[in-house]
């Protein structure tokens, strides 16, 4: 597999990981904006914004783009998150023509202010939606509460007031800021006519403006503290927990993903023999979200609110353990092993790979194949693994309680 | 890519079944035993998915732990489920550790430990999975669907009750796995790199003295209709509509299939365009087939605010309806244009083929190949969609809404039973 690259002084650059024995091939803009790019007062933007993006350009109606997606058979979706906003499509080799132009067009949407106001309340149903699944809230407001007056703190969604005052003309002026030549990353993989692809997005950007600067980010101060949301509709209890992680471009985050897999992921991890096999708990999990200038752990449990007390104890124990005694080499090997089955899953279809390269090169302009990466994980040693826990999970950190109808 | 599904039944009814897939680093497999909830006795509604769990709690010489871990040192990712018709157990891995992994699911089910001492646990686990099915609105509107719709033995949703997981003791346990985890009616399905030869050597060697009778006769199957509401304080209500339509085994299964995709596949499709784009009234909406006891439902979903609920499933329904009116050249070549795209794209995973071969021997006896699926996709013609609505005007209705308001099926679709 090719690793290509082309970035000419007015278009976007271009990544492409080419696989000629490939069946499909799949494309992606990838945009640098998410919800910490975000002034309060526009907070959901981003998110209302990769709505609207299918919602017409100069040269192409709504229907018209809904109708030609699913013409090319693309598999195709979009996701917002807080740092970028992406769009995909995987298609046979022979739609890339089509696709590609479809994809680069959507860039320079006409954000017409009926369907604006049309798709404004799909937007709010989708809030509505996640509203009435309990841990919604409680992720949200922990994040408020880690990052304080940092932009990281801005909710992808925003809430129902935001997006319901949300005007055009603020969006329209947020596009123009963020999606540009020197912001948008067209990356493509599985098989690809890569001079094709150069000289297709060359021309449709050309009238692309460019990036006037971003917000001026102060460097973050994580919070700490607990919080308790009362919610009459819910039947579990839901905890949601942020410690302070690495940067994206850490060097320690292979050790600190090793670290969350022998701790709590969802089979053979710490948490897993102490809380779910056992049935204390639905679910007990760890994760490291990192982002460009810093980054958190953030931990979610679920169970029967009468549980959650003592379970929480048990998470606390299991905590100190591990920082105090570290991790054994039997757990390295099988944590290993499973990122690496997962890794080789993952990488067999271009439409994975092509997240892997497109979220790596907004981090770090670098892509590193699997191989390469596998030997990061191999390179990781036990003190590491304890070092990382001592500096992350044994920090003070925010606590976020969703109390179920047994407590409240 | 050229497309083989091999076959083999074992003296003792296992069917094994075999597509290579060359080109991939993996293999997955599909273990289908016929142990779903519709053989659970009444009154212990959760059996089967309490015995699929303790199914994995240890099995011949590896206790609950040691198994676990062998499976994380192979680099196993796997899942077990639990459906009307089976308990399934499904494994992804890299392809070379197909050999180890095999033998130890052989060993899942045949020799489990099913220890008395974890009963409890495992018990506990099922209830959490219940009471999580209480916060998620969406899910349990098709889960209170499947219950009105369809009555006993078929109508249980896997899983079960609270009332009935409290009475599953370890004797029943023990008597649902030796009545039901048999050879007979159980499909292995495996996909991916692997060599046929060496994969039937392994599974003869392994599962070919298991032993087991034949299972039960079910009932024939009646659908109920008309409409259910569940109260429950939520920002939505949502939707969960079903009516009548040919089922999987069917010849003319493509024609319904297409007349759903015509209704729901892509963002140009009836559904979306009519509810959600031009009208803003929900964020998801969607139609599928459903098959059971060789009946077809085509079931819908929409989750909207309650102050819209009456105005979406009157728009719902109308779309349903507008396939009356007939079907356009241009949505016939935009639905096949993405059912034969999605042929190429399951040939990228292993999970995905293996899943999908098991499926289609359960319910054909048979595993159709992409050729004669692309012939049967091509001779769906514009006319041909028509005449099979008019033949199979939407008819049967169940409809259940869980939220704050009841909707009820307006006049003319209520009770429509022929």
């Amino acid at each position: 597999m090719d690793l290509i690259t082309h970035k000419s002084s007015d278009g976007p650059e271009i990544v492409v990981l080419n696989d000629p024995s490939a069946f499909t091939s799949s494309f992606g803009c990838f945009v640098k904006t998410g919800a910490r790019d975000e002034q309060p007062e526009i907070a959901g933007v981003s998110h209302f914004l990769e709505h609207m993006v299918f919602k017409g350009t100069l040269r192409r109606s709504a229907e018209d783009v809904n109708r030609e997606l699913d013409h090319l058979g693309a598999h195709s979706n979009a996701f917002t998150s807080e740092d970028a906003t992406v769009f995909y499509a995987s298609v046979l080799p022979e739609c890339q023509e089509h696709a590609v132009d479809l994809l680069t067009d959507l860039m320079q949407p006409t954000l017409e202010e009926e369907k604006f106001e049309t798709e404004k309340q799909v937007v709010l149903e989708e809030i509505a939606m996640y509203d009435d699944q309990p841990p919604y809230g409680a992720f949200e407001r922990a994040t408020e509460l880690f990052f304080g007056d940092h932009p990281l703190s801005t909710r992808v969604l925003g809430t129902t007031e935001s997006v319901a005052d949300l005007s055009v003309a603020q969006m329209r002026a947020y596009h123009s800021q963020r999606y540009t030549q020197d912001n948008v990353y067209v990356v493509a993989c599985g098989k690809i006519e890569v001079p094709q692809l150069i000289e297709q997005v060359s021309k449709v950007a050309e009238g692309w403006g460019k990036t006037a600067g971003g917000l001026d980010v102060p460097a973050p101060e994580f919070g700490s503290g607990k919080e308790t949301l009362e919610r009459e509709l819910a039947h579990q209890s839901y905890m949601v927990r942020l410690w302070p992680g690495l940067n994206c471009n850490d060097p320690d985050r292979y050790a600190l993903r090793m670290l969350c897999s022998i701790l709590a992921d969802d089979s053979g991890s710490r948490l897993f023999w102490e809380l779910i096999d056992t049935g204390r708990a639905e679910t007990a999990i760890l994760w490291p979200q990192m982002f460009a200038d810093c980054g958190c752990i953030t931990g979610y449990l679920c169970c029967a609110p009468g549980d959650a007390e003592s379970n929480e104890e048990i998470v606390n124990r299991v905590i100190d353990e591990i920082v105090a005694k570290g991790v054994t080499e039997k757990e390295m090997e099988l944590a290993r092993n499973k990122i690496e089955a997962g890794l080789i899953l993952s990488d067999e279809r271009p439409s994975n790979r092509l997240f892997a390269l497109g979220q790596s090169w907004l981090a770090r302009k670098n892509y590193e194949p699997i191989d390469a990466v596998l030997s990061r994980y191999r390179n990781v040693t036990a003190a590491d693994i304890q070092r990382l826990a001592e500096q992350t999970i044994n920090v003070d950190s925010v606590t976020v309680r969703v109390a179920g109808e047994e407590l409240a | 890519m050229d497309q083989k599904v091999l076959h083999r039944q074992f003296d003792n009814g296992l069917v094994l079944l075999g597509e290579p897939m060359p080109w991939l680093r993996s293999a997955a497999f599909t273990f289908l035993i016929p142990a779903g909830t519709c053989f659970e006795p009444n009154g212990l509604d959760g059996l089967a998915g309490l015995t699929s769990e303790m199914t994995q709690r240890g099995c011949a010489d590896l206790d609950s732990r040691a198994f676990g871990e062998r499976l994380d040192e192979l680099g196993v990712e796997r899942s077990s489920s639990v459906t009307t018709n089976h308990s399934s157990f499904s494994c992804a891995m890299p392809s070379s550790v197909l050999k180890d992994v095999l033998p130890l699911y052989a060993d899942l089910v045949q020799r489990p430990h099913l220890p008395p001492a974890q009963i409890g646990d495992a018990r506990q686990l099922c209830l959490q999975d219940l009471r999580a099915l209480d916060d998620e609105p969406s899910h349990r509107c098709f889960s209170e669907l499947k219950r009105f719709r369809y009555p006993l033995p078929f109508g249980r949703i896997s899983q079960g009750t609270r009332e009935g997981l409290e009475q599953c003791e370890q004797l029943a346990v023990q008597e649902f796995f030796q009545e039901n985890y048999r050879p007979q009616g159980s499909i292995l399905a495996v996909a991916g790199k692997f060599d046929w030869d060496e994969l039937c050597e392994i599974v003869e060697k392994s599962l070919g003295d298991w032993q087991g009778e034949g299972g039960p006769q079910l009932p024939a199957l009646q659908s109920c209709y008309g409409s259910r509401h569940v109260d429950y304080s939520s920002s939505q209500t949502h939707l969960a509509l079903a009516y009548d339509c040919v089922s999987y085994e069917s010849p003319d299964y493509y024609q319904t299939r297409a007349l759903v995709g015509v209704l729901s596949d892509g963002m140009s499709s009836r559904l979306f365009s009519e509810v959600r784009e031009k009208r803003g009234l929900v964020y998801s909406v969607f139609a599928t087939c459903f098959s059971m006891a060789g009946q077809g439902s085509v079931l819908c979903y929409a989750g909207t605010t309650t102050t819209r609920a009456e105005e979406t499933l009157s728009v719902l329904l109308e779309t349903i309806h507008s396939l009356g009116d007939g079907i356009s050249e241009d949505e016939l070549a935009r639905l096949k244009n993405r059912i034969k795209s999605s042929l190429v794209f399951e040939q990228e995973s292993s999970a995905a083929r293996s899943s999908q071969i098991a499926s289609d021997w359960f319910y054909l006896g048979r595993v159709p190949n992409r050729e004669e699926v692309l012939e049967k996709v091509d001779q769906l013609s514009c006319d041909s969609l028509l005449q099979h609505f008019s033949q199979n005007i939407p008819k049967n209705y169940s409809l259940v809404t869980v939220g704050s308001q009841a909707l009820e099926l307006p006049d003319g679709f209520d009770y429509s039973q022929v």
